[in-house]
């Protein structure tokens, strides 16, 4: 798979979110998809529960409505940095990629701290109209503390 | 030379505090509590190290001789093990010789003994030092034995601190005090029943996650017993009546007030129906707010008594939640006046289908940091901490349901929130 595109994919991913359009990240998904938010610790031991589960796209926007319309935080945003994306294989049109991320949450009131450090572990393929989307995205966090509450996706 | 040095530092410590309990109302409870630091450090050494059962794993984490995990009882590091007859011993993670931790990971199996790293100091697995490195002293050039420890130096006094461990339905409890109670009346026989009613077989831990929080533990304990704000707060519970004041339900307090345990009632609301509308409640959402995906509510009567929202609470720090099929303890250690982590284990059973898995794992999205109905829990606790910072002589006011701490068939109530200041207060001799 063409590291470039996976490159563009990852970088859509964190532009929407970074700039708040929360509305165009299900988007990026295929449905059926996976998408949790774990950490490296549940990883190693084998432990599935997540922070985050989604298995339809559906589940994906629920979580930006209720973020929307229904959730109580205070005001905060985003800033990805995403390293670059290891093809780690392919099967069926399927590449397994693994790309590194870091997250500064900015507060309402100016401050910014690290929020999350980890490791997107993906599985890509084009959509029917060619575009690559995720059928799986599990966000795997080096660190089990999330500070207060996790309320934008990671 | 055996001076025990604990106890020469509680002489020096100041014992009375800086502040008074404003009145003897269970319904008033005054700012600075969640403020002072000397407060604190009473907290620490009367309710922590006091006669109460403090959390520090589940069974399930230490199945095997040598097994163990390391928590916090409060501010005290403790190590958890499992010992060789199959009992639980839980003594405190600091060397008895220059106070270093002895285990400094978050568990793992040991053969027969714990050695400290710094010098090698080793504890038998029900916490006993055993041995000394270099105890006699060491032979030099010349052959003569030099150094050491005295002979008179008493192994057995130097141990670090013991505590006695109970079991309930495969969580394992802790407490430094001989005088408390059996953890079986000490939560009381209307609690203990609704715990065992969750903890009914063996359990499999599901996931971890640590949620810092920046407020005082006690204002997060006092959120969970708060039944009143549930469904005001999180139009997640109201809209979709997982939980509403207006459906059947109640709040069950033990005898001492320190422990709780709410629920409601999956049974359709009476006349009451309008309620929330009627008053224009923020959180009803209802024809306003739809999911895309409702399976993430899709849920199965568990337990076969209808009851689809517990939250139960074990004094001081302990939490039991089940909310549908998902399932989790929370553990409350505090990190000083004004921060907190909140550890949370979800859990199911040993024998859940691979269908209930999946159930458990979508409505996981309710809780925890991210939690649709959680992840609110988190900030308003931070909330009353930043409101409250000039505000030392001032009190809450905690008078739903009157001012005493008795069980009541309604969450239209704070009386579980005054049974922890109940419990809290004599613990502390305020």
């Amino acid at each position: 798979m063409d590291v470039a595109r996976l490159v563009e994919l990852n970088a859509t991913y964190a532009r929407v979110i970074d700039n708040e359009q929360f509305e165009e990240w299900p988007k990026l998904f295929l449905d059926p998809c996976l998408y949790k938010v774990t950490t490296a610790e549940n990883v190693a031991r084998g432990l599935e529960g997540g922070l985050i589960y989604a298995d339809t796209r559906g589940m994906l926007e629920d979580r930006i409505s209720s973020l929307r319309k229904v959730n109580i935080y205070e005001g905060q945003r985003y800033r990805h940095i995403v390293g670059l994306p290891m093809v780690l294989g392919q099967a069926n049109g399927t590449a397994e990629v693994e790309t590194p991320f870091l997250i500064v949450r900015i507060m309402r009131d100016g401050a910014m701290d690290v929020f999350a450090t980890g490791c997107y572990r993906d599985k890509v393929k084009p959509d029917s109209a060619g575009a690559l989307r995720f059928e799986e995205r599990v966000v795997v966090c080096d660190g089990r503390r999330f500070d207060t509450l996790v309320a934008i996706p990671l | 030379m055996d001076i025990r040095h604990d106890e020469t530092i509680r002489e020096l410590r100041p014992q009375a505090p800086q502040h008074v309990w404003p009145d003897d109302s269970l319904a008033r409870v005054p700012y600075w509590v969640y403020r002072d630091e000397a407060n604190y450090q009473r907290e620490v050494e009367r309710l922590f190290c006091g006669a109460t059962w403090n959390f520090v794993c589940v069974e399930a984490d230490i199945p095997n001789k040598g097994d163990y995990r390391t928590n916090h009882v409060g501010a005290m590091p403790v190590i958890v093990v499992r010992g060789p007859d199959g009992e639980i011993n839980c003594f405190e993670n600091r060397c008895a010789h220059r106070g270093a931790l002895i285990a400094f990971d978050d568990g793992g199996n040991v053969q027969n003994n714990f050695k400290c790293i710094y010098h090698a100091w080793s504890y038998d697995l029900a916490g006993n030092l055993r041995g000394i490195a270099f105890e006699h002293g060491i032979n030099g050039p010349d052959g003569v034995m030099r150094g050491g420890m005295p002979k008179d130096f008493s192994r057995d006094q130097f141990s670090p601190r013991k505590l006695r461990t109970t079991t309930l339905g495969g969580l394992v409890f802790a407490t430094l005090s001989p005088d408390t109670p059996p953890i079986e009346d000490y939560i009381g026989s209307d609690v203990l029943g609704r715990l065992k009613r969750v903890l009914n077989r063996p359990i499999r831990v599901m996931g971890r996650f640590v949620q810092p929080l920046p407020n005082n533990w006690k204002l997060y304990v006092e959120n969970v017993k708060d039944t009143y704000h549930a469904s005001l707060l999180h139009t997640f519970l109201t809209t979709f009546r997982i939980t509403r004041l207006t459906q059947g339900g109640g709040v069950l307090v033990s005898p001492d007030g320190g422990s709780h345990s709410s629920y409601t009632i999956a049974i359709p609301e009476g006349t009451n129906a309008t309620a929330y509308k009627d008053q224009q409640i923020r959180t009803d959402q209802d024809g306003r707010f739809a999911l895309a995906d409702p399976s993430v509510l899709d849920s199965v009567e568990e337990f076969g008594d209808h009851i689809q929202l517990q939250i139960l609470s074990v004094f001081p720090s302990f939490v039991l939640q089940q909310i549908y099929n998902c399932l989790a303890v929370r553990q409350v250690v505090p990190r000083g006046p004004d921060k907190m982590d909140l550890v949370w284990t979800y859990f199911g059973f040993d024998d859940d289908t691979p269908e209930m898995n999946r159930r458990r794992l979508k409505q996981q999205n309710l809780v925890g940091p991210a939690g649709f109905v959680s992840m609110e829990d988190g900030c308003v606790g931070g909330f009353v901490q930043r409101g409250t910072a000039a505000a030392d002589d001032k009190v809450s006011v905690v008078e739903m349901g009157g001012s005493t701490a008795e069980s009541q068939a309604t969450r239209a109530t704070e009386a579980s929130v005054r049974g922890f200041w109940k419990a809290y207060r004599r613990h502390m001799g305020y």
